[in-house]
């Protein structure tokens, strides 16, 4: 599976805690994913974030990433959903 | 960059509003098939499609997997079969053969649907268009993913009313042979007019000969998005509405086009059309009626309906062209009765009637569609039922379709279970009043005025 070229949006909404960030991000810097923009909202009480990251550098491929981090949501109580930018990038930009 | 805000909406739009793609659907030629022998033909039809198509299903669920958007099905559309079992088949059973390999492969590949086993007679009958229409009832009923269709009349050759009045027949023969299951096999048989070459929706797919030797043809769905979108716009004006579904359609398009070209690069089958479809399903919310009554209407089939969907059409399309490099197939809203929960609820509350919903069909991109009529109605009245609909279509220069189920031993008043997306229906009542003498002429309806534009 090639990860070249590909940016890829993980989103986490669930039920605010303390962790969910540092939780997320020791996992991609373990795994040497790049995070390029992030941001976090609370919308009617539920923690909700998006971050930009780059797969370039992982070793790991896209479907594993996007397994684990599930699992680790899970482990928190939130859902993280990892995606390739393409879709948001065809839907909202001409 | 993206936004939060973008990224939730579009999240939302799958999560809530049932957005999903239709079908990734695989258009292979099968013309370098054909043989004169059956037992070949057969074999090297079995061999080309499990070849070409043998990545479909994983490749969907790949796509599927790296941007979260669900792939309701996966397809294949053929050659009509009419066509490349010319050679070989001498009688209908022969043609019942190829439907069972057709069978075989959808079963071996793991796909939703096969559609292509077909005639195109909208001028005239060969003895082997009538040989495969012949044998449409055994075929359906002995196959479980095979889909028939039939063309019979285009704005350039008029209508081929010989083939009308035997397709009449076939509806109510399939009807028969699969009477144990509700008459299903009908819903797995429609009839056109126009039909288009490259539609990736069943049960009308077929993969014309004008295609190239295999081709990706994508269909988009969101009647669920559109609705939710034009909640918010309770009230406005009619540029506010119009903008409101444009826009969205325009999201919706983008989402079939991503997947079109992925799956085409990841296949390495070229891209074909993106059809652009309001596609509903009988999931809550997921309803054509719904955005109906969301733009004013108490129910489908009020006055008012035909303006409200054609007004829908047309910026369902508006928004669509822009999004996708190739447009085609069907390309507009759905109005199927059983797979739409806001239809049924239309036609079990009166508001819906069999004659508006042929007026509808001449302002939206299909026909009747899906529609259960009691078992009783003659061969004859369902051939001028699909006389009335072909008409619209030649005269309007659009395609339009019938798909209907005569349920055998049911009558109006009562429910039909097809299962899955294709639903339930409400037996609606038929026009009584014969046609016996008009459909009993011999040959066919001239071309209209209009088709002569060279």
């Amino acid at each position: 599976m090639e990860n070249k070229n590909s940016k890829t949006i993980i989103t986490v909404v669930g039920k605010d805690t303390v962790g969910i960030i540092a939780k997320i991000c020791t996992y991609l810097s373990n795994n040497h994913i790049n995070v390029l923009d992030i941001s976090q909202t609370i919308v009617s009480g539920f923690f909700n974030m998006m971050m930009i990251v780059d797969l370039d550098c992982s070793d790991k491929p896209f479907d594993e990433v996007q397994k684990e981090l599930a699992q680790i949501g899970e482990e928190i109580g939130v859902d993280v959903k990892c995606q390739r930018a393409e879709i948001f990038e065809m839907m909202h930009r001409i | 960059m993206i936004n939060i805000f973008e990224v939730n909406e579009t999240n939302k739009m799958v999560e809530q509003e049932n957005l999903d793609v239709r079908t990734i659907t695989i258009g292979i030629s099968l013309l370098d098939c054909m043989d004169s022998d059956l037992e070949t033909l057969n074999k090297n039809i079995y061999n080309k499609i499990t070849t070409v198509a043998r990545d479909l299903v994983k490749v969907g669920q790949e796509i599927e997997r790296d941007y979260c958007i669900p792939i309701v099905n996966k397809r294949i559309s053929v050659t009509p079969i009419a066509i490349v079992g010319s050679a070989a088949c001498k009688c209908p059973e022969d043609y019942v053969t190829i439907a069972h390999t057709l069978d075989d492969c959808a079963k071996e590949l793991g796909i939703n649907f096969i559609g292509g086993y077909s005639a195109l007679v909208s001028k005239g009958m060969t003895t082997y268009d009538e040989y495969l229409i012949r044998s449409i009832p055994q075929a359906l009923a002995e196959t479980e993913f095979v889909c028939s269709s039939v063309n019979l009349g285009s704005t350039r050759c008029g209508i081929n009313m010989d083939a009308v009045r035997l397709m009449g027949e076939i509806v109510k023969e399939t009807a028969e042979y699969t009477k144990e299951n509700d008459s299903l096999g009908c819903a797995k048989l429609v009839v056109f007019c126009n039909a288009p070459d490259d539609n990736p929706f069943m049960a009308g797919a077929f993969h014309g000969v004008t295609e190239a030797d295999a081709i990706i043809n994508v269909g988009v769905s969101g009647p669920g998005v559109v609705k939710t979108a034009l909640e918010k716009v309770r009230g406005e004006s009619f540029e506010v509405l119009c903008e409101t579904i444009k826009k969205t359609a325009f999201k919706v398009t983008r989402v079939g086009q991503l997947v079109a070209k992925e799956a085409s690069k990841k296949l390495g089958i070229p891209f074909g059309i993106i059809d652009l479809s309001l596609a509903p399903t009988p999931a809550i919310g997921d309803s054509v009626a719904g955005i109906l009554e969301e733009i004013g209407l108490e129910r489908a089939g009020a006055p008012g309906t035909t303006a409200a969907l054609a007004l829908l059409n047309d910026q369902v399309k508006k928004g669509g062209i822009m999004a996708s490099s190739y447009v085609g197939g069907l390309s507009g809203a759905f109005i199927p009765v059983s797979e739409d929960q806001g239809m049924i609820d239309a036609v079990t509350e009166g508001a819906l009637t069999l004659e508006k919903l042929e007026a509808m069909t001449c302002v939206c991109s299909v026909g009747l569609d899906m529609i259960a009529v009691p078992g009783k109605t003659s061969a004859a009245t369902i051939s001028g039922i699909i006389a009335d609909e072909m008409a619209i279509g030649m005269i309007n220069q659009k395609t339009t379709a019938v798909r209907l189920i005569p349920v055998i031993g049911k009558d109006v008043g009562e429910t039909v279970e097809f299962g899955g997306l294709l639903g339930y229906a409400p037996v609606m009542p038929v026009n009584n009043f014969s046609c016996e003498a008009f459909v009993s002429r011999q040959g066919r309806i001239p071309a209209p005025v209009h088709s002569f534009k060279n």
